[in-house]
C-alpha cells in the first residue's frame, strides 16, 4: 500500500517535472528554403533565429530544417516540427503558403508565421518587409552611378514582391537619370549560384555596369567583381565581404525584432493573427553601409531619402505615375495603396519587355 | 599486387549482395561523416533509419514513406525496362512535369464542374502528357538516330520552362492576387487525388506504383516483349537474330517510361502537391534513376529501393531538426549510396585476386 502510493507519487512528481520542463521551454521551428549559409535570404532568417535564442536563452528551444522544397516536402517538415512539440513555426518562403495553411488546420494549438504570403487563419499570421523602400535607395544610387545607362536586374520569379522591387528601383533611377534602361533576366530560382552568376555575366556582357539582384546568393557579386567596374548591392543580407566594390550598399532584412516579439507573444499567451508589413521605419528593412565607391553627394541624397521614408514623409510610389501601357496609375501626389502594391503585376511606364506570362 | 579478373559469368551472389553491402558501407562512412561534423554517428544513423519506422511519431511517418516513395517507384519501374534494353531515358523529370501539366490542365478545364469522370480523364491526360514528351526523343532516335540520353535530358529544361509558363499564365489561379501557381486541386473535390483511407498515405499514385511493380514483373518474366527487352540488353546480336525490332522496342520502352512518369506527376500534383507551381518538380525523375539501379532494375528490388530512398529523405529531415545536421550532409549521405552501389557493382563482374609478382 505504502509502496505503491510512494510509486504513484514519485511517478506524479516525475510526470509533473517533465511536463513543467516541456512547458517551460517554448519551442520555435524554422523552415528554410535555402541553406543557412546562402549569405542572403535564409542566412538573415537564421540570424533572426539565433537572436531569439540569445534573447530568451534557456526558455526557448529552436529547431530548423534548411533547403526544404516548396510543396509536399514542406508540409511534412512542418508537421514533423508540430508533432515534436513546436509552439511556433516560422515558414520563410512564399511557396510554403498552402502547406502552412494545411498543417495549421491539423494543429490548431500551434502558431504559424508565414513570410511573404497572403493567406491567414486563426493560428496563421503573415509577415513581410517593404523591400521596395530599399529598392528606391538602390535605384537612386544606380541611376547616378551608371555610365553605360544600362542597369541589369536579376529577377527570381515574376511575383508581385519582385515586380514591386523592379518598379521602385526603376522609378528612382529614372528620376535622376532619364536615359537609364533596365535589362531584366528571370532566373526562376531563389538560390542557384551557378544560374545567378550566368545571369550576371550575361547582363554585364550586354553593357550593364550596375547589377541589382533579387536572388539570394553572392554569386552575382562575385561575377561583378571579376568583371570589374560593375557595381552591385547586397540582397537580403549585407554581403559586406564584397564591399567597397562591387557592393556599394545593400538591403538588409532584419527579422530579429519581429521573431523575438512573436516568440514573446507566444510565451505570454498574447499571440494573435496579424498581417505585418514593416519597412525602414520599423527597422525590418535596413540599408547597409554605403561604401566610399559612391560619391559623397550621392550618398547624402540616398541617406536623405532613407530618412524621409523612415519618417513617413516620402513613399516610393508617389504619383504622377503611369503604367507600362501608358494608362494612368497614380495622379500627382497620390500614393499607392497597400492592396495594389501587394498584388502588383504590372510594370511602370518606361520599363521594356513583358512580365513573363 | 591486386588484380581484377573478369568473371566468366556475372556473380549471382554479388548481384544480390551489392545493394546490401552498399547500404552498410553508406551507413559506416555516413557515420564517419556525421562524427566529423561533431554529431553522435550512432544516434544520427539511428534517427535516419529508425525514427520514421518505429519512432514516437511513426504513425505519421510511415504513411509519408508511401507518399514519398510512390512516385520514385512508379518512375523507376518505367525507366528500368528501358535501362535493361540499353535505352537510356534520363529525362523522366521532364515527363513527370508534363504529366502534371496535362493532368492538372485537364482537371482545371472542368472547374468548377463536379463529376466522377473528371479524375479518370486527368489520369489519362497525365499519362498522355508524359508519353508525348518521351515520344520526342524516341521518334528522333528511331528516325534520325539521335542520342536519347541528350535529347531526353535537354527536354527536362524545356519542360521546366513550360511549367513556369503555365504557372504564370495558362493555369494561373485567377483568385491568386497575381501570384504564380494554379488553383489548389486539393480543394476541388472531383480532381483531388485524396487519401483512400484518411491518414494512411494511400492515394491512387501509391496504388498505381504497386500495380506497376506487378505489371513489370509479369512483363519481364512471362511475356515475349519482356524477353525481348532482356535479350536486347544482354545480347544485342542474339536479339537481332531473334527478330527483335529495335525501333518498336525503343518506342515501347520510352513511351511506357514517359507514361508512368507522367502518371507520377499527375498523381503528385492532384494529391500531395495540390498546385502547379514553378517549383513543382523536386527531382523525383532524377532520383528515380538511382532507385532503378539500387533496385538492380528488378521490379521488386525497385520497390524496396524506392522505400529505402524515401526513408533517407524523411529520416534525413528528422535528423536535421532533431540533431541539427546540415541538409548538405544528408545529400552527401544519399549520394554515397549510389557511389558505393556502383563501386561494389564491380564485384559482380570482376573477381579481386592477389597476384604474385612474377619475373617476366
Amino acid at each position: 500500500m505504502k509502496f505503491t502510493s510512494l510509486l504513484t507519487s514519485a511517478a506524479m512528481v516525475l510526470g509533473l517535472a517533465t511536463a513543467a520542463v516541456a512547458e517551460d521551454k517554448t519551442k520555435v521551428g524554422f523552415v528554410y528554403v535555402g541553406p543557412v549559409g546562402d549569405g542572403g535570404w535564409t542566412y538573415e532568417h537564421d540570424k533572426g533565429r539565433l537572436a531569439v535564442e540569445a534573447e530568451f536563452g534557456d526558455k526557448v528551444e529552436t529547431v530548423f530544417v534548411e533547403s526544404v522544397p516548396e510543396g509536399p516536402d514542406a508540409e511534412r517538415v512542418m508537421t514533423q516540427m508540430a508533432l515534436e512539440g513546436a509552439d511556433l513555426i516560422f515558414t520563410t518562403s512564399f511557396g510554403y503558403m498552402d502547406p502552412t495553411i494545411n498543417v495549421a488546420k491539423k494543429f490548431p494549438n500551434v502558431k504559424f508565421e508565414h513570410a511573404t504570403g497572403y493567406k491567414t487563419a486563426d493560428n496563421v499570421s503573415v509577415y513581410s518587409a517593404r523591400f521596395y523602400e530599399g529598392r528606391a535607395v538602390q535605384g537612386h544610387i544606380a541611376g547616378k552611378m551608371t555610365k553605360s545607362n544600362t542597369i541589369g536586374y536579376i529577377g527570381s520569379y515574376p511575383i508581385p514582391e519582385v515586380i514591386r522591387g523592379i518598379n521602385s528601383a526603376y522609378i528612382h533611377a529614372k528620376k535622376v537619370n532619364p536615359d537609364v534602361e533596365f535589362k531584366i533576366v528571370w532566373a526562376y530560382t531563389w538560390f542557384d549560384p551557378a544560374k545567378e552568376a550566368d545571369a550576371a555575366t550575361v547582363l554585364i556582357e550586354q553593357g550593364a555596369d550596375v547589377i541589382l539582384q533579387h536572388t539570394d546568393s553572392t554569386a552575382p557579386q562575385a561575377a561583378a567583381q571579376e568583371a570589374g567596374n560593375v557595381i552591385t548591392f547586397g540582397q537580403a543580407s549585407d554581403m559586406s565581404e564584397y564591399a567597397p566594390m562591387p557592393r556599394v550598399s545593400s538591403i538588409i532584412d532584419n527579422w530579429a525584432p519581429y521573431y523575438i516579439a512573436r516568440t514573446q507573444a507566444v510565451m505570454d499567451g498574447s499571440w494573435e493573427t496579424v498581417n505585418t508589413w514593416d519597412g525602414i521605419a520599423q527597422g525590418m528593412v535596413e540599408i547597409g553601409e554605403i561604401s566610399d565607391a559612391v560619391p559623397a553627394d550621392v550618398k547624402e541624397e540616398a541617406l536623405a531619402m532613407k530618412a524621409a521614408m523612415a519618417a513617413g514623409d516620402y513613399h516610393p510610389f508617389t504619383g504622377p505615375l503611369k503604367k507600362q501601357d501608358g494608362s494612368d496609375w497614380l495622379a500627382e501626389g497620390e500614393v499607392a495603396d497597400d492592396g495594389t502594391l501587394a498584388g502588383m503585376n504590372f510594370y511602370v511606364e518606361g520599363l521594356e519587355g513583358e512580365i513573363p506570362q | 599486387m591486386i588484380v581484377l579478373e573478369k568473371r566468366p559469368q556475372p556473380s549471382k551472389v554479388w548481384s544480390y549482395a551489392t545493394p546490401l553491402v552498399a547500404v552498410l558501407a553508406t551507413m559506416f562512412f555516413g557515420g564517419v561523416l556525421f562524427a566529423i561534423l561533431g554529431k553522435n554517428p550512432v544516434e544520427a544513423i539511428g534517427t535516419i533509419f529508425w525514427e520514421p519506422l518505429f519512432g514516437e511519431f511513426s504513425f505519421y511517418y510511415r504513411p509519408q514513406l508511401l507518399v514519398k516513395g510512390a512516385p520514385l517507384v512508379l518512375i523507376a519501374i518505367g525507366l528500368s525496362l528501358g535501362f535493361r534494353a540499353g535505352i537510356w531515358n534520363i529525362g523522366a523529370e521532364g515527363q513527370y512535369i508534363m504529366g502534371a501539366i496535362f493532368g492538372a490542365g485537364a482537371g482545371l478545364a472542368f472547374y468548377p464542374l463536379e463529376g466522377w469522370y473528371i479524375f479518370p480523364i486527368m489520369v489519362l491526360a497525365g499519362a498522355f502528357g508524359g508519353w508525348l514528351w518521351a515520344m520526342i526523343p524516341a521518334f528522333l532516335k528511331v528516325r534520325f538516330g539521335t542520342n536519347e540520353i541528350l535529347v531526353s535530358l535537354m527536354l527536362v529544361y524545356v519542360a521546366e520552362q513550360m511549367l513556369a509558363s503555365v504557372s504564370l499564365g495558362l493555369l494561373k489561379n485567377p483568385e491568386g492576387f497575381g501570384f504564380p501557381g494554379s488553383r489548389n486541386l486539393q480543394s476541388y473535390e472531383s480532381a483531388h487525388n485524396a487519401e483512400l483511407i484518411a491518414g494512411s498515405g494511400m492515394h491512387w499514385g501509391v496504388v498505381a506504383a504497386f500495380i506497376a511493380v506487378i505489371f513489370a514483373y509479369v512483363l519481364l518474366n512471362r511475356h515475349m516483349l519482356g524477353f525481348h527487352i532482356r535479350l536486347t540488353g544482354e545480347a544485342p546480336r542474339a536479339a537481332k537474330f531473334a527478330g527483335v525490332n529495335p525501333a518498336r522496342l525503343i518506342l515501347f520502352c520510352l513511351g511506357l517510361a514517359g507514361a508512368l512518369a507522367g502518371l507520377a506527376g499527375m498523381f503528385e500534383v492532384s494529391g500531395p502537391a495540390g498546385v502547379v507551381s514553378i517549383d513543382f518538380n523536386v527531382g523525383y525523375g532524377f532520383t528515380a534513376i538511382i532507385v532503378a539501379f539500387l533496385g538492380r532494375l528488378h521490379p521488386v528490388g525497385i520497390l524496396l529501393a524506392g522505400f529505402l530512398m524515401a526513408l533517407t529523405y524523411i529520416g534525413g529531415e528528422i535528423a536535421q531538426s532533431q540533431l541539427g545536421l546540415p541538409a548538405a550532409a544528408i545529400q552527401v549521405f544519399q549520394g554515397m549510396l549510389l557511389f558505393f552501389l556502383l563501386a561494389f557493382d564491380l564485384l559482380t563482374n570482376f573477381r579481386i585476386r592477389a597476384a604474385r609478382n612474377e619475373v617476366a
